[in-house]
């Protein structure tokens, strides 16, 4: 195996054989999605995965020939195009959530590009020699840079992504070395906002959030500011919740409660996991899931491709699928953990907690575990703008790899 | 950030250990949440998944067929089909219904009605028509793709040869109405089942309906048929069993194109000996096979507006005066009193009437039928003479004697709601009717003609009739062939001593065979009948004219009884004697009776 190491930015073939085994799994479960009795959108969609595919080999390429300084110096005009873009989009964007723009043959989603322009600027912005993190107020700048493609992520609207920056924002926090109790106080006024919907519980947190503080000690300013973050985000509660469309409000309700809808709302989790439950043990068999092939499991393609996977190949597929991914996270997580390169270890694990965030979050809301948020399944799922995004990701990863 | 390098690896491990730890435990929820999902609660959403997918279609299973005394069919099953939108969203059914509604003609208001039903029962398939042409099976089937969510099923039909002839008796079948579902004769009745509604549909639904097999169909989430599921799954559908009838048929398809013009009546027949049921005919009369698949809302509604009541069974649901057919229940009671008997005379001769009090009875001959004894006065239907028999008996042991004759109940015949007869059952009817100071005793004068408080139905006349003809305990009447005749015996017969009754027998001869006698004109050729006229004053119009009779007279094999609405204005002919003396004609003719020696032989019926 060694002469694969002597191709130049592949620093971890046993990453790119798990990364290619799960795409090729990924698109013969989109083949089989596509499977189906009833006219569907999914049926031959395997062949366009394929040609995203190519696309995808060839970022792949790219971004692991690109030296990391060229990125880090870089990344400020990718985080501007991405900007640049998540504004378009927000004027001409078509598709279901008004996402995508279209590019010539194909589409493209500017949030998948802007995950990586962030990750590339946080990171930049954290290993910064002049920054100084020290105090919760310092941390303005990074949450800056994450607080613009969010907010513009969540106003087309797509709550799941917009997540998802948040989440980086966190993962670059922690693998920066932010005390885990700043990381805390910093998103506790998220917490505030979930917890807004019942007064005794939010009044629990606010002790919590007290008690922290006061062992803590920061800044008075600093401990003030969290405090009314804190209040502001509980009294908005309420408010933001009655701003959310229907729609959004009912895939959260059904979360609590498939069966209050479920015909409308709860009708994709149900049927979800009817699929996978039904699998058992061994599975229906590839391409032969009755729930999905009689169409009653929904966009079997992209969100809900592991149900497909539940329904026919059953337990054990699902346990060679979680294996895979596990085994693929495992290896990113030590080249991070192993680079010798700040930047290229901020932006590995980054994309580490990307990757960890769609899984969990895809797996989760197939089995009802989460709300359905639409995120993609990491290589399996089809659409070809995240494709891109990881793909690209893996190159930097294998640059990062080979540079360690 | 300013950090020393054995530092950040020191907090790389440290953070790299965290985010393994956090990433690792996750995981291994998510795998836990699969295999809860999967292998602990698998079968439960394989089952799930099979209601999902599977959905039970009724196979109908053929009614029973109707057979009468001679195997002819009176009630069949022809191929039909039915023609159902599967469950569903509700717009789509609405849509599918519009698309539709001009080849199955649907009205706007059919369609609101389907449209409701939906709505009431939303997982069940919804049937749109029951009784589809090919025409229509075929439009669908060229459009299948289109059409996906209708299903076909082939359901036999019924039909009734004879039609109008056997309306009221054989009744009709119809889809199960929401509130038949909840009742508990139907227990287990799907929503689109066909029940019997009325006549003989109804009274043997039971045995006449089968059971309805099952079979599945794989269905797509839109509801779309995809395939028929294996075929072993469903059950099969068990036919129902066959009905034979007492009835003759073509006897009663006489009645009916017999049966005088523009008028009102009804006719029934029975073998007395057996209390078969061999004619039931009321008129006017509709056409049940009209019925099927669904009543046409302006047929229903003419049906139900026609003043003259088409649908009603003038045979078991209906009472008329008796009129003078009355007068062989009065020669009973008084016979067994010991009042009357057939050479009794009564101290009034006849002159056309009679006072009472204040009153003056009239008799139907304004010229007086003179002085007669009891059977000159059933022979004349003299009502003077029964004015005063009616008196002798004297009005408790006249109701007494009236019950034990078994008037006041349901004959107990084989078809729904029968109505029993009114008469009063002591002299407190009276009082409570109309306070005790309120009437005098000249109301037996009234019931002695069979008028005042006294109605009857012409079933229950021919059941005493017919108990008069053999001397036994009448058996129930029945349409349905049955074996068990103890069970269907009657608790009373006429209780008249042999003699007394051949008495009666031979005034009734009288009636029909003397010149003189109210049917002499319409006399039965080859064989001797027995019977008696009568003509019930009815407020609204012209008198009915009724007849009730039996033949051959001393050996009877047919009782009739039969009532023709206003059948009998002044001066003209009764109309029910020539109409009931030519059915029991025909009928004695074609069960080959041989003529009674020294009669003429039969000419032509009229």
């Amino acid at each position: 195996m060694s002469w694969l190491r002597r191709i130049p930015g592949l620093g971890d073939p046993t990453l790119l054989g798990l990364m290619l085994l799960l795409t090729g799994l990924g698109i013969a479960m989109i083949y089989s999605a596509g499977q189906v009795e009833v006219p569907s959108v999914a049926t031959g969609i395997w062949v366009r995965q394929l040609a995203w595919l190519c696309v995808a080999v060839i970022a792949f390429i790219l971004a692991s020939r690109v030296p990391l300084r060229f990125l880090e110096w870089f990344a400020p005009w990718l985080y501007g195009v991405s900007l640049g873009l998540l504004l378009l989009v927000l004027a001409i964007g078509t598709g279901p959530s008004g996402s995508w723009l279209e590019l010539g043959p194909g589409r493209l989603q500017p949030a998948e590009i802007a995950k990586l322009g962030t990750i590339f600027m946080l990171v930049r912005l954290l290993g910064d020699k002049d920054e100084d993190f020290a105090g919760l107020s310092r941390l303005w700048k990074p949450v800056a840079v994450v607080a613009a493609p969010f907010a513009l992520v969540l106003l087309q609207p797509d709550l799941g992504s917009a997540l998802v920056f948040g989440f980086i924002l966190i993962a670059a926090l922690f693998w920066a070395g932010i005390p885990l109790v700043k990381i805390f106080l910093l998103v506790s006024p998220a917490v505030s906002l979930l917890l807004g919907f019942n007064w005794v519980v939010w009044g629990a947190w606010f002790v919590v959030l007290l008690v922290l503080l006061y062992y803590h000690r920061p800044f008075v300013l600093e401990s003030v500011g969290v405090i009314l973050a804190n209040f502001a985000a509980g009294a908005l509660t309420m408010p933001l919740w009655n701003s959310l469309l229907p729609y959004q409000q009912n895939r959260l309700l059904v979360f609590l409660d498939p069966e209050v809808d479920p015909r409308g709302s709860g009708w994709h989790l149900i049927q979800s996991k009817v699929a996978i439950g039904s699998g058992g043990l061994f599975g229906q068999g590839f391409a032969s899931g009755p729930q999905k092939r009689l169409a009653f499991l929904p966009e079997q393609h992209t969100d809900f491709i592991f149900s497909v996977v539940g329904e026919e190949l059953g337990f054990l597929g699902v346990a060679f699928f979680l294996g895979l991914f596990a085994w693929l996270l495992w290896r990113v997580l030590r080249i991070a953990m192993e680079a010798s390169d700040d930047f290229g270890s901020g932006v590995t694990f980054c994309l580490f907690a990307v990757l960890f965030a769609h899984l969990v979050q895809n797996l989760g809301m197939t089995v009802g575990l989460l709300p359905i948020t639409g995120l993609p399944l990491p290589l399996v799922s089809y659409g070809g703008s995240f494709l891109l995004l990881l793909y690209a990701g893996f190159g930097v990863i294998q640059r990062v790899a080979s540079e360690r | 950030m300013m950090m020393m390098d054995s530092q950040k690896v020191a907090l790389r491990r440290q953070r790299g250990r965290i985010a393994l730890l956090a990433s690792g435990g996750l995981l291994l929820l998510l795998a836990g949440a699969f295999f809860r999902l999967q292998i602990l609660s698998g079968s439960q959403y394989v089952l799930r998944s099979e209601e999902n997918r599977l959905r039970a279609i009724s196979v109908p299973a053929p009614r029973g067929t109707i057979y009468d005394r001679n195997g002819l069919v009176v009630a069949e099953n022809i191929p039909g089909y039915v023609i159902s939108v599967l469950p569903g969203p509700r717009d789509t059914i609405a849509a599918t219904i519009d698309r539709l509604a001009g080849r199955l003609g649907i009205s706007p208001e059919e369609r609101l009605e389907l449209i409701e039903k939906n709505r009431a029962r939303p997982n069940e398939p919804l049937v749109l028509r029951d009784n589809a042409g090919f025409d229509q099976v075929a439009f669908i089937e060229e459009r299948r793709p289109a059409f996906s969510r209708i299903v076909v099923e082939p359901r036999p039909r019924r039909l009734y040869p004879a039609g109008e002839a056997v309306a009221h008796m054989i009744g009709y079948v119809g889809e199960i109405s929401e509130q038949e579902l909840e009742a508990p004769r139907y227990e287990g009745y799907e929503p689109g089942r066909i029940i019997g509604k009325d006549g003989l549909e109804a009274q043997y639904e039971e045995r006449l309906a089968g059971t309805p097999g099952v079979r599945y169909v794989e269905v797509n989430a839109l509801g779309s048929i995809v395939r028929e599921f294996d075929v072993g799954s469903g059950t099969p559908a068990v036919p129902g069993e066959d009905l034979e009838l007492g009835i003759d048929l073509a006897l009663q398809t006489l009645a009916d194109s017999i049966f005088p013009e523009g008028m009102r009546g009804a006719v029934v027949a029975i073998d007395p000996w057996n209390g078969e049921v061999l004619l039931l005919y009321s008129h006017p009369t509709f056409d049940p096979n009209r019925f099927i698949g669904g009543i046409p809302l302006d047929l229903w509604s003419a049906l139900r507006d026609d003043p003259d009541k088409p649908m009603l069974n003038r045979v078991s649901t209906a009472t008329y005066p008796p009129g003078s057919t009355w007068k062989l229940i009065v020669s009973t009671v008084g016979m067994k009193t010991g009042d009357l008997n057939i050479r009794s005379y009564m101290p009034h001769v006849c002159t056309g009437g009679l006072s009472f009090g204040n009153r003056y009875f009239r008799c139907w001959n304004p010229r007086g039928h003179g002085g007669t004894d009891l059977s000159g006065a059933i022979k004349g239907s003299c009502n003077v003479y029964f004015y005063q028999a009616g008196q002798r008996i004297g009005l408790d042991a006249f109701t007494a004697g009236v019950q034990a004759l078994g008037f006041g109940e349901r004959t107990g015949i084989d078809l729904p709601f029968e109505i029993a007869g009114v008469f009063p059952e002591s002299r407190e009817y009276f009082d409570r009717r109309y306070g005790p100071r309120g009437w005098t005793e000249s109301v037996v004068w009234n019931l002695a003609i069979g008028q005042g408080e006294n109605h009857q139905s012409v079933l229950r006349q021919a059941v005493f009739y017919g108990a008069l003809a053999t001397g036994e305990s009448p058996i129930r009447p029945h349409l349905a062939r049955d074996e068990n005749l103890a069970a269907r015996r009657m608790p009373w017969s006429v209780g008249l001593a042999e003699s007394q009754r051949h008495d009666l027998v031979d005034a009734m001869i009288r009636v029909a065979n003397e010149p003189g006698g109210t049917a002499y004109s319409y006399r039965l050729q080859p064989w001797t009948m027995a019977g008696k006229t009568g003509t019930s004053q009815n407020p609204h119009g012209a008198p009915h004219s009724w007849f009730v009779g039996f033949a051959p007279a001393r050996d009877p094999r047919i009782v009739i009884a039969a009532i023709i609405e206003q059948g009998h204005p002044d001066g003209t002919v009764s109309l029910a004697v020539p109409y009931a003396s030519r059915l029991v004609g025909r009928y004695l003719e074609s069960i080959g009776l041989p003529p009674e020696p020294g009669r003429e032989p039969r000419v032509a019926a009229r």
